[in-house]
């Protein structure tokens, strides 16, 4: 390979580091109005009155909406109004929106609107909605238009629930000798992507209507919106340049709606909509929390015959995208090991909490430290090498996953060449306790995950290339940049396949929606996957339109030639060929006469064979391949005070094949680093109207610098054979072992099995205090 | 809600500017002369998206009011070319989104100005001011540092 593997410079590199790479804020007209939100206090609470007349005026105001209905909307049921009215359902929820001349006097504005809430019972856990006597969050949730595979409960809080039936449960549990059972929860958190969302909505006279948006769905976006508002699809154009931060948390779509609204109550002028900090954390959806239990069992010899699992995710006010973490999370539900007899309940929850997005991993690296805990204490009463246990139960090829998909050498990953790895690099086999002195000791934990992405079986990817006259190529694709440096390593695909120089393919950044080929959307470490294969069937396409050209210039036939270095030669005599410059537009005779034209080639896939499941059992096939991984996180405890320092954290994957070392790095360690801060430190807190306490970047807070652990990252390469140059996705899964694997080292420094995350020393100290409580 | 007019040094260049006297330096920068390069992240102190250098010194521009910078040498990301620091991020990986970037980079600049010898005691000083969402930081501290041994 000349450039598939390289750490190939990112190609905005240069527009990053001097300040020219311009996100969704960035653009600026003049006359552009601002929007301004009122956000609710509360949890949930009825509202009683509206008072805009103070707020009407204040200069520069040009609308002020409130009370008002608008279609409902939500991706998988309708049931959120996009701006509060009869009552709100969680803090940070829409009430009133301001559009005025300057963000100022939005502002000004917005603090003079008067609401009258009156408070309603707390819908304050996922286990607190499940109870029968639970206040209910949607009282007309039978009425809601829903997608088909939706499953909500009328009269409950459950917004969706996704069945696992697989194997015998009696045969597993009679075949078990050793079981173990516990709980696990843990509250939402949030994506905290430095850029806070921000929309900007303008309709023109002709009914255009074009948005800015700093999103991962773009497209999405443009197909919500005409079906929400009836508006014609063709007429909505929605460009996202570079997004600064994203990780699942712009998968949603929310303020493109509300910006879309507010221009239109001003007659079409442009309206910007951004988040302050508070309102990013608060309003726009967030990391989803989970009450979970899990029951395992197993043989004497550490075999796992069975598994009975209900995870209770808490979708918080409203359903969204919850539904399908609901979905993902059942999928995986067991982790990547080999059962027989599967029994799962995944139940989406409504809260009274901020509604939840998609967050990197899409469940599993929630439903990891539920299921990774668990077999560290299945392991301890096995008294077995936690390591080893995973070896034995790793799940391999000719292995059904829980929906059932048997698995084959393409589909799954090897996850013990992971585990194998992991242990080499992160000297499993010096023990997992250092006694560094009394008062310090240092303790690896580890753990494993794997992953497929639940995407939509019929979701699209699109690329087009067109040539510039001196043989450099443009690569549009719908694939956003939000960090991952996707669109580099499609370039990378590009210039392998045509055995080209990397620098004359020319990437466009900016995807809108009108002149980019669709990527469904930019999640689920899909991009590498899905546009990679786009961009080699538009190479392809390119290939054979170069070389039909060629062949008539040259007189050669089209098998004789071959494509490489910028130019079509003759295979036998390199010396004759022609320079893409030369036809990359067709090519002109000395004559004048010309054939041919602007190359523009084009390539999509959708993905094979995605269905459905089954209501009843959860059979189905999800995803398309997996990609496991193994993990070790290495703390240094301080027994004196209960704190700990992140001492190394290792992933070692299966990505298929690493497409550009450095950003994969980057794309592990990054994942890791967010793990760990997840599982460490980074909660809402509550109080009990359901108010979350610490919406600030100093109350809640991710890694700074030097907080970090050293990293060691491994890859494995086993090629997912449909993909390009066998990649797999790499994107989410350095985070999803890590809380796993920190609450397996934590509990077994402090000698006190841990089920609750962030794993704070104030929760170590609790646990201490309730352990020696005990003891007296 | 009075304008008023004023100077400010920017990147070199003496510019006037008509803005309030409440307003911020990140709020001046970006609204009234373009420069979005830095970035708000919480207008909070919080993040470090939005550092310029004030006469050689990281500030964060969402905490000092434009009014403030009078008669201050004020270096935004836009000010920096082909510096060492902007090279070593982009060899290292040492952004993803980019977000954060202008931000830390400016922090680095003035660090690499102010402590040419900075050992990790002061790197890790100086930069956990700064969040990055994208990357553990481990590309961020090989940038900062292949700069620091050069000199």
């Amino acid at each position: 390979m000349e450039v598939v593997g390289k750490s190939v410079i990112r190609k905005e590199a240069f527009d990053k580091v001097t300040g020219r790479a311009r996100y969704t804020h960035d653009y600026q007209t003049s006359g552009m109005l601002s929007a301004k939100m009122v956000i609710s206090p509360y949890g949930h609470a009825k509202i009683v009155s509206i008072d805009t007349s103070k707020a009407r005026q204040v200069p520069g105001v040009r609308a002020i909406i409130a009370g008002k209905r608008y279609p409902l909307t939500g991706e998988a049921i309708r049931d959120r109004p996009p701006i509060a009215v009869d009552k709100v359902r969680y803090h940070g929820e829409p009430v009133a929106l301001v559009v005025a001349d300057t963000p100022g006097q939005a502002k000004t504005a917005a603090d003079l609107i008067h609401v009258q809430y009156e408070p309603l019972p707390v819908v304050n856990s996922p286990t607190q909605a499940f109870r029968r006597d639970a206040p209910l969050v949607h009282e007309r949730l039978g009425e809601y238009k829903k997608e088909e595979d939706s499953h909500p409960v009328p009269g409950t809080n459950i917004a969706t629930h996704i069945k696992i039936r697989k194997g015998n449960m009696e045969k597993g549990w009679s075949e078990s000798e050793v079981v173990v059972e516990a709980s696990f929860s843990f509250a939402p958190s949030d994506h905290a992507a430095m850029e806070t969302r921000c929309s900007t909505a303008e309709i023109l006279p002709d009914g255009q209507i074009i948005i800015m948006t700093s999103s991962q769905a773009p497209f999405m976006a443009k197909r919500l919106i005409a079906d929400y508002f009836g508006e014609d699809m063709g007429k909505i154009i929605v460009h996202t340049p570079f997004v600064g931060g994203a990780y699942g948390g712009k998968a949603s779509v929310q303020l493109e709606v509300l910006a879309y609204i507010a221009s239109k109550e001003v007659g079409g002028k442009p309206v910007k909509l951004l988040n302050t900090r508070e309102e990013d954390i608060l309003t726009s959806p967030c990391h989803i929390g989970l009450d979970a239990t899990v029951k395992l069992g197993a043989d004497r010899n550490g075999k796992l015959k069975a598994a009975e699992i209900q995870y209770l995710w808490d979708g918080g006010a409203y359903s969204d995208k919850a539904i399908d973490v609901t979905r993902s999370g059942a999928v995986d539900c067991t982790g990547p090991y080999k059962l027989e007899n599967v029994w799962c309940d995944s139940y989406c929850m409504y809260t009274n909490h901020p509604y939840a997005a998609p967050f990197r991993g899409f469940s599993h690296s929630e439903l990891s430290f539920a299921i990774e805990r668990t077999m560290d204490i299945l392991a301890g009463k096995l008294n077995m090498d936690p390591l080893e246990l995973r070896h034995i139960n790793a799940i391999q090829p000719g292995d059904t996953t829980p929906t059932r998909v048997l698995l084959n050498r393409s589909n799954i990953g090897d996850l013990r060449k992971c585990i194998e790895k992991l242990r080499e690099l992160f000297n499993w086999n010096e023990g997992p306790v250092k006694e560094i002195n009394e008062r310090y000791v240092r303790v690896k934990g580890i753990s494993c995950s794997w992953k497929t992405s639940t995407i939509d079986p019929d979701a699209p990817s699109g690329v087009i290339l067109t040539f510039n006259r001196d043989g450099s190529i443009n690569l549009m694709s719908g694939v956003i940049e939000i960090g991952t440096g996707t669109k580099t390593v499609l370039a990378q695909i590009l210039a392998e396949r045509l055995k080209m120089d990397v620098d004359k393919i020319h990437v466009r950044m900016e995807v809108d929606t009108q002149t980019t080929p669709e990527h469904w959307k930019t999640v689920a470490s899909r991009g590498t996957y899905m546009g990679g294969r786009a961009v080699l069937e538009a190479a392809e396409d390119v290939i054979r339109q170069l070389t039909e050209i060629a062949a008539c210039v040259l007189r050669a036939p089209i098998q004789d030639l071959e494509v490489g270095g910028s130019r079509v030669y003759l295979r036998d005599d390199p010396a004759i060929g022609l320079h893409f410059k030369d036809i990359g537009y067709g090519y002109q005779y000395p004559n004048g006469n010309a054939i041919g034209g602007q190359i523009i080639g084009k390539g999509n896939i959708v993905l094979r064979h995605l269905s459905h499941l089954d209501p009843e059992t959860g059979a189905g096939k999800p995803g398309p391949e997996w990609t496991p991984a193994a993990y070790g996180v290495e703390i240094e405890f301080d027994r004196r005070d209960y704190t700990y320092r992140l001492v190394k954290a290792c992933t070692v994957v299966d990505i298929g094949k690493v497409m550009n070392e450095k950003a994969a790095l980057g794309q592990v360690m990054g994942a890791m680093s967010m793990g760990l801060a997840f599982a460490g430190r980074e909660t809402f807190y509550f109080d009990e109207l359901g108010r979350v306490l610490n919406p600030q970047l100093r109350t809640y807070r991710p890694l700074r610098y030097g907080e970090n652990p050293e990293f060691l990252v491994g890859f494995v390469e086993t090629p997912a054979l449909d993909s390009a140059y066998g990649a797999r996705g790499v994107g989410e899964h350095g985070l999803m072992g890590m809380p796993g694997a920190l609450g397996n080292a934590l509990s077994l420094a402090a000698g006190v099995s841990f089920h609750h995350l962030p794993l704070i020393p104030e929760l170590v100290w609790k646990a201490k205090e309730a352990a020696r409580n005990a003891s007296i | 809600m009075s304008l008023h007019t004023f100077p400010l040094n920017v990147n070199g260049d003496k510019r006037m500017v008509t803005a309030r006297f409440a307003d911020t330096l990140l709020f001046v920068l970006r609204g009234r002369l373009g420069l979005t390069g830095a970035k708000p992240g919480c207008l909070n102190g919080d993040c470090g998206a939005c550092s310029v250098n004030v006469d050689g010194w990281p500030m964060k521009s969402c905490l000092m009011l434009a009014v403030e910078a009078i008669g201050k040498e004020v270096t935004t990301i836009e000010g920096l070319k082909d510096t060492p620091i902007q090279k070593a991020f982009v060899e290292n990986f040492a952004f993803q989104c980019g977000y954060c970037t202008p931000g830390f980079i400016m922090n680095c600049h003035a660090l690499i100005k102010q402590h040419p010898d900075a050992g990790d005691d002061t790197i890790k000083e100086w930069l956990e001011s700064n969040i990055c969402r994208c990357t553990g930081y481990a590309e961020i501290e090989k940038a900062v540092k292949s700069v620091l041994e050069k000199k």
